[in-house]
């Protein structure tokens, strides 16, 4: 395979591992519930994209024909990450899990009224 | 017509969804796949009885171009923050967004759109379908995040769905 490609995926890659590796210590660094929710649901999306990207370059390129599983990937991937971001933000909210920002008055309460 | 064939897009998708995880384009697998295009639909057609109807595909063409460069810089933003900011030195905050839109595919993208875009995910959607409360992770200026949301996202989701 030219260098050049080969440097190019590496670098994706890297950049990838790199990304990934970011949002985990997201997780780490911040400091309450909600703020970590958006590591992973960000700085992951890109790092798994680049992967994706050079995993279908290398593919395309290695064996016969395009390789297109990786869209398909990338896909369900922007589906899923926020659905479960959006989940997890209103699990919380029901629990009044501990808050650095003010907390919004409950949710339950006003469809309670409602209902 | 609409019994027979209730969603043509679901169905355009669900035959090019297929045929990637088919990765080919063999005369068979076309056939398979707007077959299971046509029956996926019919079948889950209680679930959604509305049709979705594309009103602006370029508009559309062009918020996805949107969409994928703020995914961009989204990250680097996040990225950022994670590794220089000090964590005590943040602003989050809870904004409640107003909404306009109306439909309901309409409301769940523009709430994943949210979830993917700098900074911000969204964490309910009020009972009445009217608000969306999002969380941002730095903002001093609450305002700032409900404007741009407003006009980089739901504008455009309005126009492309007509609702």
């Amino acid at each position: 395979m030219n260098p050049l490609i080969e440097a190019a995926l590496a670098l994706l890659v890297l950049a990838g591992a790199l990304f990934t590796f970011v949002g985990s210590l997201g997780l780490f660094r911040l400091q309450d519930f909600y703020t970590r929710l958006h590591a992973p649901t960000k700085a992951t999306t890109l790092g798994v994209g680049s992967l994706l990207i050079a995993s279908a370059l290398f593919f395309s390129l290695q064996g016969p024909g395009l390789s297109l599983h990786e869209i398909l990937i990338t896909l369900f991937l922007f589906i899923t990450a926020p659905v479960s971001a959006h989940l997890l933000a209103k699990a919380a909210l029901h629990q009044r899990l501990p808050s650095l920002a003010k907390l919004p008055e409950s949710q339950e309460d006003k469809s309670d009224q409602g209902a | 017509m609409k019994r027979w064939l209730p969603h043509p897009l679901f169905t355009l998708m669900l035959a090019l969804v297929w045929l990637l995880l088919q990765n080919s384009l063999a005369f068979g697998q076309i056939l398979l796949g707007l077959l299971l295009g046509w029956a996926i639909p019919r079948f889950t057609i209680a679930f959604w009885p509305d049709r979705v109807e594309v009103h602006r595909p370029w508009l559309l063409l062009r918020f996805v171009l949107v969409f994928l460069y703020d995914v961009l810089v989204a990250n680097l933003t996040v990225a950022r923050l994670i590794l220089w900011q000090e964590p005590e030195q943040m602003h989050p905050v809870f904004v409640t967004v107003p909404l306009d839109l109306r439909e309901e595919l309409a409301i769940s993208l523009l709430a994943n759109v949210i979830c993917l875009t700098p900074g911000t995910v969204s964490a309910h959607l009020s009972e009445d379908r009217r608000s969306l409360l999002v969380h941002a992770l730095d903002s001093k200026d609450p305002e700032a995040v409900i404007a741009s949301i407003k006009q980089r996202y739901e504008a455009p989701l309005k126009e492309i769905f007509a609702c």
